[in-house]
């Protein structure tokens, strides 16, 4: 009886895995698959969901890869194996592009979605901060125009708030933020470190190389926190220590306003119509790309581009703006709808 | 000559006089064992009152009564399934707080209610075409905000609910009609980005799905390659390679597994990214050193004189060890597997190469269906801003946990009723 069950497991088993495998690989896939960046996930998810469940198709798959991973998975190659969408909280590089190129991907469509602010914020049980771009940076760099005045690099000295501009509490600078491999980081850096350190006339003067190095280097004293990828946790930790301040997208503090508060950047508030609007200085454009060659192919790619830009999800009223995507004004929606309506194509010249 | 010592040293005086001394020893030794295992159970209560404290919440949705009619004019010229449910929803609310005049109020009145509950109408009327026309009272889910308000894990003050939302819950409480029901969406939906609408039973499935895959393959495969190189392998230079790498592949770390499950299955035998298929596959190579490593000490216990006593009376190699050796062997060889499968269940790290860490939403039916995993399910709501996953998050490792203690349970019984001891 024994001997019975026990072939009988290993034929099961080999039946069950030769059965399925050429079967899976040549059939056609009828779902959607979407790669890329954590930042987009949670309004694709949106999204996909509501997709899946007011038509006739499945709910798209989506994976959260961060915007790298995403561009490397879109970029391999045309064919029912490889992902039709990839999701991005940073414009395609020019060297992205061409991998695609060189992989068969030749014609791909740039969605701009909205935007996303970062925010800077500490717990409700501490004043709220108003900071400059030009303090967060003196801040958080790893080295500093000498305070003194001269032309010159020192290790940063700055120990609180106060020691960079009197007007700022003598508070230790605490501050909790993401890791190098998040996207969130790269627009942090490029939005306020970059600009902080152009406020120096001698920085901007440099060349392209050296104020990246300059600009981009954070400090790793302690002050600068790598607080992992998670934006929960680091709420989590501004609680606990009011002192602290985190770095993170704006649709997290949106959930939690009874908990944190944002700090002014240049004397503006962190809020859905000042990043709408251009004002709060700090916010990036989130993408995704198509591959116009799965058009067609897979079903549902088309009726997905069309609920994405679609004013009931994207519009200032839509419910992308409910968990806190801030819209693109009217004009460039409307231009957009139509750029995706067309499948109109990204050259890779523009890029970057 | 020195004189002798007038009572001369007995060795049990030297015992004596020691004894008092290896007493305390003794006694510390014990408190010192006896203190591990306190630490150890109060890390595990800790944990599991942290979980089950935040978690036990999810048990629980808000609902609310809304007045349903369910007008005949939405479902003029389109099919049921296609009909404009959430105007029957807005409609109910919309009788039931008149006071919502302008576009801006109506949107916060519409706010309060689950976008499911259209859903859940669409069923019902799907279900029973009847209903059309009629009118029934019907207990709805609440918004996810809501839902943290009433169970007190957001303040009033928050902002998230605006003051004329907050004054409808109030009217809503003081009629009952709003109540705290047993979550049922949580235990039967998929994933989603409503947080009153996610389930687990999508990820649940997944872990299934998967973990048959890595049973079917792992279990035999494992079996067959103790069996070989306990009882018939030569012992040469070759097994003694063999024996060492399989040592080694069992420390080998998980994501390296997820890694070459993306060089070999998706990228050279082109099966289907984030297939149960595909994960089962990747798991199964991470449990078999596992399997073999527990089989082959299962098999070495197994007393020689059993092997002799089926050979001296005639019994082939074959039927020695499938009639007696593996009998006797197979309870230590199961408790291998469930521990195996045990620690596979809680793998995310070699998923995530081969794109089982993702949002989908319908259920897997089966094994290239995409699909995630109860781990990585915790993974993705943990990292959700809307705070009703919190408690979601937390559910779900319960869910897992639960998962865990049913197969390392099941592992004891197995090892308790076929055990035998020599």
């Amino acid at each position: 009886m024994f001997k019975k069950a026990m072939y009988l497991t290993v034929s099961l088993a080999l039946l069950g895995f030769f059965a399925t495998t050429p079967a899976a690989a040549d059939a056609a896939r009828d779902y959607v698959s979407i790669v890329g960046s954590s930042t987009v996930y949670p309004f694709a998810t949106v999204v996909a969901e509501q997709f899946g469940k007011t038509t006739a198709f499945k709910t798209p798959k989506i994976e959260s890869t961060g915007s790298g991973g995403g561009f490397q998975l879109f970029c391999t190659g045309v064919g029912v194996s490889y992902p039709d969408i990839t999701n991005a909280s940073r414009r395609m590089k020019k060297s992205e592009c061409a991998l695609c190129e060189k992989n068969g991907v030749q014609a791909v469509v740039e969605v701009k979605i909205g935007y996303d602010g970062i925010v800077m914020a500490n717990t409700k049980k501490a004043k709220r901060l108003s900071l400059t771009r030009k303090a967060l940076y003196l801040a958080l760099a790893k080295k500093v125009p000498d305070p003194s005045g001269k032309e010159a690099w020192v290790e940063n000295p700055y120990k609180t708030w106060k020691d960079i501009d009197a007007a700022l509490p003598a508070k230790k600078i605490e501050v909790l933020g993401p890791p190098p491999t998040s996207g969130t980081r790269d627009a942090f850096v490029e939005l306020v470190m970059e600009n902080g350190a152009k406020s120096f006339g001698w920085i901007k003067a440099m060349d392209k190389k050296e104020f990246k190095n300059a600009a981009h280097t954070l400090r790793e004293d302690g002050v600068y926190i790598e607080a992992g990828e998670n934006d929960n946790l680091i709420v989590q930790k501004l609680e606990a220590n009011p002192d602290a301040l985190g770095i993170f997208g704006f649709s997290f503090l949106d959930q939690n306003t009874d908990k944190i508060q944002g700090a002014k950047i240049d004397g503006v508030a962190p809020s859905f119509d000042a990043i709408a609007d251009g004002s709060y200085p700090v916010s990036r454009p989130l993408f995704f790309y198509v591959k116009k060659a799965h058009v067609g192919k897979i079903p549902g790619i088309a009726e997905y581009l069309k609920a994405f830009s679609s004013e009931k999800a994207w519009g200032p009223e839509g419910y992308l703006a409910d968990k806190g995507l801030i819209p693109m004004p009217d004009a460039e929606r409307k231009k957009t709808a139509a750029d995706v309506a067309n499948l109109n194509e990204l050259p890779c010249d523009g890029l970057n | 000559m020195s004189s002798m010592p007038d009572h001369p040293i007995k060795s049990i005086d030297i015992v004596n006089k020691g004894l008092n001394r290896r007493y305390r020893a003794e006694k510390r030794f014990r408190r010192i064992g006896l203190g591990a295992v306190v630490i150890s159970i109060t890390f595990l209560s800790l944990l599991f009152i942290s979980i089950i404290g935040r978690g036990h919440g999810a048990v629980f949705q808000t609902h609310m009564l809304l007045e349903i009619h369910f007008d005949p004019e939405i479902f003029i010229g389109v099919e049921a399934g296609a009909a404009d449910y959430a105007r029957l929803v807005k409609q109910a609310l919309h009788a039931q707080f008149p006071d919502a005049a302008t576009r801006g109020e109506k949107r916060a009145l519409y706010g309060i209610v689950s976008s499911g509950a259209a859903f859940q109408l669409r069923h019902m009327v799907m279900e029973d075409p009847g209903l059309i026309g009629k009118r029934q009272s019907i207990w709805v889910s609440a918004d996810d905000d809501v839902d943290m308000l009433i169970k007190g894990n957001l303040s009033a003050e928050s902002g998230r609910l605006s003051e004329n939302q907050l004054a409808w819950i109030e009217r809503l409480q003081a009629q009952a009609r709003l109540k705290k029901k047993f979550n049922t969406a949580f235990f039967t939906a998929g994933d989603s980005r409503e947080p009153e609408q996610a389930g687990i039973l999508g990820a649940a499935s997944g872990s299934f799905f998967t973990l048959l895959i890595t049973l079917m393959l792992s279990f035999p495969i494992g079996v067959a390659t103790a069996i070989y190189l306990e009882e018939f392998a030569p012992k040469n230079r070759w097994t003694d390679l063999i024996e060492v790498n399989i040592n080694n592949l069992a420390a080998v770390p998980s994501i390296v597994f997820g890694l070459l499950g993306l060089a070999v299955f998706l990228n050279a035998f082109g099966l289907p990214r984030s297939a149960p298929l595909v994960g089962g596959l990747v798991l199964t190579l991470m449990t078999l050193p596992t399997i073999i490593i527990a089989s082959r000490a299962s098999l070495q216990s197994v007393p020689p004189s059993i092997r002799d006593a089926a050979l001296g009376i005639g019994a082939s190699k074959m039927q020695m060890i499938l009639h007696h050796v593996l009998p006797l062997a197979m309870p230590g060889m199961l408790t291998g597997t469930i521990i195996g499968m045990a620690r596979a269940l809680g793998e995310t790290a070699p998923l995530l190469m081969i794109g089982m860490v993702a949002f989908i939403v319908d259920i897997p039916g089966g094994f290239t269906d995409p699909a995630s995993a109860l781990p990585v399910q915790i993974y993705l709501w943990a990292d959700s801003p809307e705070r009703a996953f919190e408690e979601r998050t937390a559910a779900a490792t319960m869910t897992l946990l639960l998962f865990l203690i049913v197969m390392n349970g099941f592992a004891v019984v197995l090892r308790k009723r076929l055990e035998r001891r020599w």
